[in-house]
């Protein structure tokens, strides 16, 4: 059995009056690779930026690699490094390729090894245009950088928030490839947020259905996909509208 | 006109020392509003707090605010009968000095550099934050990418700081009192120099004034320029 990496206790998260999250209880485990699928509102995203410490619960307490997050107990920064995110609109600094990817190493201090920049840089594809200004990149070049920047970085998790939506399919086929690697290769947990069934089949070894910011059903993904137990699941599996 | 340029030309000495003493009064000045502006700018553009609303009104009221009525006020600061006249302070200067110049055109040129420092941090983007935070940037570091980003209208701010001391005449004129060889400056001097009939020397005034302040714009659009590439 692998150690859990995140637990997750009486999670709520409200905005004004508004819940928007509640989760009881949530194991994460090392390595894996977890979907969150779910209609647009369900509180994916938001369960993301909670999972990356961008925000924090209303109530309730994250545990991360054993130590714990919550509204009056912020996580220690190095601990709170070895998460990062791609969101699914790139945002680029306005420096080189080169210069964005090299911008989370700068931050931790550490001194920036070219070679870690070309490495990554190569990985998605984009060496040639390291010396480019990053503005002037195409959307999936865009969201590749993106990529190569959190890559640079060794995130002991990668969370993706519909990373290749309005992407192509070549670019869809190439981020999906380095991701999946990352996770077999280097034990990189991730957890992806997508609308799209197949890409959370294709890289999911688990997935999550969620609704109207809670967990419906989490399984494993050929119990998920094959023989869901939760009605909901079943309809938003098949592709129909669920509200 | 030909003459005018004539006198530039040949260096001729007061000229110069008129130059020299306006580009040390106006830097001067302009060094000390952008080392407050900037942070000041960038803190107020960044965060949300209770008196931000009064204190922005305040920035945008300065913004507007008519140099020769901020003469009047630092005048009656540091008059004998002044607030300030009995505090000995390097950082108090006297009336009819250089350094009473530098403390006019600071307070001028502070809300120019605050106030479009902060419309560009408003400006950037808000996804910046959160993207910045999640590859683990700490609140300073997301301050200061913030700046950076912003930093084409950290430029302006320097430079709409730069052109609103230079080419002003009330304040420097009721604080430095326009003493030949000592508080004269570009602006006084071709106040006096039109009043004494002896538009040459205005006219070569008024060149140069307006070369420095197309120079101060030239050298913005080509770091713009570099900006964008």
């Amino acid at each position: 059995m692998t150690e859990p990496l995140y637990r997750l206790e009486g999670i709520t998260k409200d905005y004004g009056e508004r819940q928007i999250l509640q989760i009881d209880s949530l194991t994460i485990r090392r390595r894996e690779a977890l979907a969150l699928v779910g209609p647009s509102g369900a509180g994916k995203s938001t369960l993301l930026r909670l999972l990356n410490f961008l925000e924090t619960p209303t109530n309730g307490r994250i545990q991360f690699q054993g130590v714990s997050f919550s509204a009056d107990q912020p996580l220690p920064l190095p601990l709170r490094r070895r998460v990062t995110t791609v969101f699914q609109r790139p945002f680029l600094l306005n420096r080189s390729v080169s210069a964005n990817v090299r911008y989370g190493l700068r931050l931790r201090g550490r001194r920036v090894e070219t070679q870690a920049v070309e490495a990554a840089l190569e990985q998605v594809g984009l060496l040639a245009l390291a010396y480019q200004p990053a503005r002037t990149l195409s959307g999936g070049e865009a969201q590749r950088v993106a990529l190569a920047r959190a890559l640079v970085i060794q995130p002991d998790v990668l969370l993706l928030d519909e990373p290749t939506a309005n992407l192509d399919p070549q670019n869809v086929a190439l981020i999906e490839n380095i991701v999946a690697t990352l996770n077999e290769r280097r034990g990189t947990t991730l957890i992806l947020v997508t609308h799209n069934i197949f890409q959370a089949r294709r890289l999911a070894g688990r997935a999550a259905f969620m609704l109207d910011g809670r967990i419906v059903e989490l399984s494993d993904s050929a119990a998920f996909f094959n023989n869901p137990r939760d009605p909901r699941t079943a309809a938003f599996v098949r592709g129909e509208m669920v509200y | 006109m030909a003459q005018a340029i004539e006198l530039i030309a040949a260096g001729d000495p007061v000229l110069l020392a008129i130059v020299a003493l306006s580009l040390r009064v106006s830097g001067a000045a302009l060094l000390v509003s952008t080392l407050l502006g900037i942070p000041v700018g960038a803190f107020l553009g960044l965060s949300r707090f209770a008196g931000r609303p009064f204190l922005v009104t305040l920035i945008y009221t300065g913004m507007g605010f008519p140099p020769v009525v901020v003469g009047l006020f630092v005048y009656l600061l540091l008059s004998r009968s002044g607030p300030l006249a009995q505090v000995e302070s390097v950082l108090i200067p006297a009336l009819f000095t250089p350094g009473a110049m530098v403390l006019a055109q600071s307070i001028i040129a502070f809300p120019l550099v605050a106030g479009f420092t902060m419309s560009a941090v408003m400006g950037v983007d808000p996804q910046l934050a959160l993207q910045v935070q999640a590859l683990g940037a700490t609140r300073w570091q997301t301050a200061l990418t913030t700046l950076v980003e912003a930093r084409s209208g950290v430029l302006v701010s320097v430079i709409a700081g730069f052109g609103g001391v230079i080419s002003e005449v009330g304040a420097v004129m009721l604080v430095g009192g326009n003493i030949d060889g000592k508080t004269r400056v570009l602006t006084t001097a071709i106040v006096l120099e039109t009043r004494k009939g002896n538009f040459d020397l205005a006219i070569a005034l008024g060149v140069i004034l307006l070369a420095l302040t197309f120079l101060a714009n030239g050298i913005m659009l080509r770091l713009q320029g570099q900006d964008a590439h």
